[in-house]
């Protein structure tokens, strides 16, 4: 492997394993393991940990993807392994 | 007009509608039958997976299961949703670069075997069928409902109309069809959820409406009154944990490994332009996902509240609370001849008592009313969606428009898992393996024979399903978790995985689920074949079987690991491969072989 690929795939796993944290934090962690402690904290209607499990960690999922489209299509061209 | 003669205009309707389309884009060449042409907008690919995803697991089974389970149903929410980020980071671009159309295909090609290829197609079957069991009992509670007969009755008409739907038109037709497919369903999903959220707590927005005071003036919120009101009757609290910490967190993981892991949504990652644009397609499947995934938790509440408010209109003990059976609304009486809804008048007062009869001090307290035991005998949970239109009292065109999504997510489903099985059968395994030279009349012919078999047992299965659908759903996925998801992501993210690993891998993980879930639910979901009862006492570290999917994986990544590490490597070529595939440059086309 090239050393532009080799850093290229690097970025890359550095990426995901930020955005993967995050996905575990707010779905495992908040929406689960700690939802009983959250549930003590109330937004609106809503208790927090209950608020995690089924509402705010779908919203934050979709940012997740949106993050790591945007990114990896910038890595794409920043190490020139862009399509066409 | 009454409501079974609307229900049949709108169910109609929307059916001229998606066959019109399939016929209009019917398949031609086996390439078109499999993956539509490329030319597939990453918007509109991501509606059409959205379809094809949601099936009447989502739809008709899942707010049912959160309005009785309350937050312990979360794990469907965020199971099924959380797959995406995993799909999307993990899978699709790097598929996509591969650029072949199947999964197998996949596997075959990365370790070098036709033996993985072929423990891959055993591995996709088992899921697929698995989830089209649970995708026929949606159908048959939907049917059941809407022809007014039995729920066996109704089965067999969905057995029947699939069939038709799905031996029609291939990839190419589905797409399209399931692009209308999705626009029926969330339109038939949100617009009585809006209805109710308005009723209960005026506002139009059902997320927000979750969150907000009742309308009726009192200034309680929403999620509290309905805390309020089912542990009046002896529930546990809606909005807490209820469930084992381990066994939600290996469900909602299995579910989401599962969702990366199942070949007809991996399958639509082939279809899309560009790696880049595989990427988007996944943010863009699970947007239009969403929309119903963040609604169905105020479905559930709210169906929740407004059933246990009709049958319990008053306060505890008031002996003109309870309602009367002989002026039960009409609801009720229909959905007692599908079977699905049960009374039993125990006290003989000719009045509905519906509480938690399993927590004993409750029930004490309560025989001072003179009631001896829940009356509902029954309730599937599965009719919770369809049925909550009319407990609310909404309009006939709108239970209509239910029914007729409750439909359009199980057929578009059904269609593309249909279309995973054959193309698995006539692509991977006659055409691949044992009859290279089939002509692509035959190939064809052959993958709609095997549509028709897997129809007739997963039909056969789903009379006497394993579970309530989005149980039966979440088998498949652990099936698919523990198989065929830990193989492709060792196959792009580890360069050292070798043919021995991912067959043993594959094989060791898909068995030991397999196994698992059969000794709770009996050998080939044949009922009366359990090896123990199937509760918390008898399982694993209280690991139920629907969750077990996740420890299969790591068994499965385990085993692909050490068994790869003792093995010879894989050959230079296939480390070039891995190295390729990780590199959006250079991506051409899906092509076969």
């Amino acid at each position: 492997m090239s050393d532009q690929r080799a850093q290229y795939w690097q970025a890359n796993i550095r990426l995901v394993g930020i955005l993967l944290t995050i996905w575990f934090v707010v779905s495992y962690l908040f929406g689960i393991i700690l939802a009983e402690p959250l549930n003590a904290i109330h937004i609106g209607g809503y208790k927090l940990g209950f608020w995690f499990a089924q509402q705010g960690s779908i919203y934050i999922f979709l940012v997740l993807i949106y993050v790591y489209a945007s990114k990896m299509n910038k890595l794409d061209r920043q190490f020139d392994v862009h399509e066409d | 007009m009454d409501l079974q003669t609307i229900t049949y205009l709108v169910v109609g309707a929307t059916f001229a509608l998606y066959i019109g389309i399939a016929i209009w884009a019917k398949a031609a060449t086996t390439g078109e039958f499999y993956i539509a042409g490329r030319g597939v907008h990453p918007v509109l690919n991501g509606m059409a997976t959205a379809a094809d995803w949601m099936s009447a697991a989502s739809f008709i089974s899942m707010a049912g299961l959160i309005a009785f389970k309350g937050f312990d149903a979360s794990v469907y929410l965020m199971g099924w949703t959380g797959g995406y980020v995993l799909l999307a980071m993990l899978l699709a671009p790097y598929l996509r670069k591969f650029g072949k159309f199947t999964v197998p295909e996949f596997i075959g090609e990365r370790y070098y075997s036709q033996t993985a290829r072929l423990v891959a197609v055993f591995c996709l079957i088992v899921a697929s069928i698995t989830y089209v069991i649970g995708q026929m009992k949606g159908v048959g509670v939907a049917f059941s409902r809407f022809l007014e007969v039995d729920f066996q009755t109704g089965v067999m008409v969905g057995m029947g109309i699939v069939f038709i739907y799905a031996v029609l038109g291939g990839m190419k037709g589905i797409t399209y069809t399931q692009i209308a497919q999705y626009v029926v369903l969330i339109f038939a999903y949100t617009i009585p959820a809006i209805f109710i959220s308005l009723q209960l707590t005026g506002n139009p927005i059902p997320q927000l409406g979750l969150g907000s005071t009742m309308a009726d003036g009192s200034g309680t919120y929403l999620l509290d009154k309905l805390d309020l009101v089912v542990t009046d009757l002896g529930f546990g609290a809606y909005t807490e944990k209820k469930g084992s910490t381990l066994d939600m967190a290996l469900l909602t993981l299995s579910l989401m490994i599962g969702t990366a892991g199942l070949p007809h949504v991996i399958i639509r990652f082939f279809t899309v332009p560009k790696v880049r644009d595989a990427r988007s397609s996944a943010g863009w499947a699970l947007v239009f996902i969403a929309i119903l995934y963040t609604t169905a938790p105020a479905v559930g509440a709210m169906a929740r509240l407004n059933l246990t408010n009709t049958i319990q209109a008053g306060p505890l003990g008031d002996a003109n609370a309870n309602l009367v059976y002989e002026q039960r609304p009409a609801w009720f009486s229909n959905w007692e001849k599908t079977g699905l809804l049960k009374f039993e008048d125990k006290n003989g007062d000719g009045r509905i008592q519906y509480y938690n009869d399993k927590n004993k001090d409750f029930a004490a307290r309560v025989e001072a009313f003179g009631w001896k035991g829940n009356e509902m005998t029954k309730i599937d949970n599965d009719i919770m969606v369809l049925a909550n239109p009319e407990i609310a009292g909404l309009p006939n065109w709108v239970i209509a428009l239910v029914a007729a999504g409750g439909l359009a997510a199980a057929l578009s489903t059904a269609a593309g898992l249909l279309l995973a099985i054959s193309s698995s059968i006539s692509h991977d395994l006659l055409k691949g393996v044992f009859m290279p030279d089939i002509s692509e009349k035959n190939e064809l012919m052959a993958g709609r024979i095997a549509m028709a078999g897997a129809i007739a047992v997963a039909g056969w299965l789903g009379m006497n399903p394993p579970g309530f659908a989005a149980q039966v759903v979440a088998l498949a996925f652990g099936l698919a978790a523990s198989s065929i998801f830990p193989a492709l992501m060792m196959g792009i993210f580890n360069k050292r995985a070798n043919r021995a690993g991912a067959i043993w891998g594959m094989l060791s993980g898909l068995l030991f689920t397999l196994i698992y879930i059969f000794w709770f639910k009996g050998w080939f979901f044949v009922p009366g074949t359990e090896m123990a009862a199937n509760k918390p006492e008898n399982w694993l570290l209280g690991i139920s079987p629907e969750s077990i999917g996740a420890v299969g994986a790591l068994i499965n990544f385990l085993v692909a690991y050490a068994v790869s590490k003792i093995t010879a490597e894989p050959p230079e070529y296939i480390q070039h491969l891995v190295e390729d595939i990780r590199v959006p440059k250079g991506a051409g086309a899906a092509t076969s072989h």
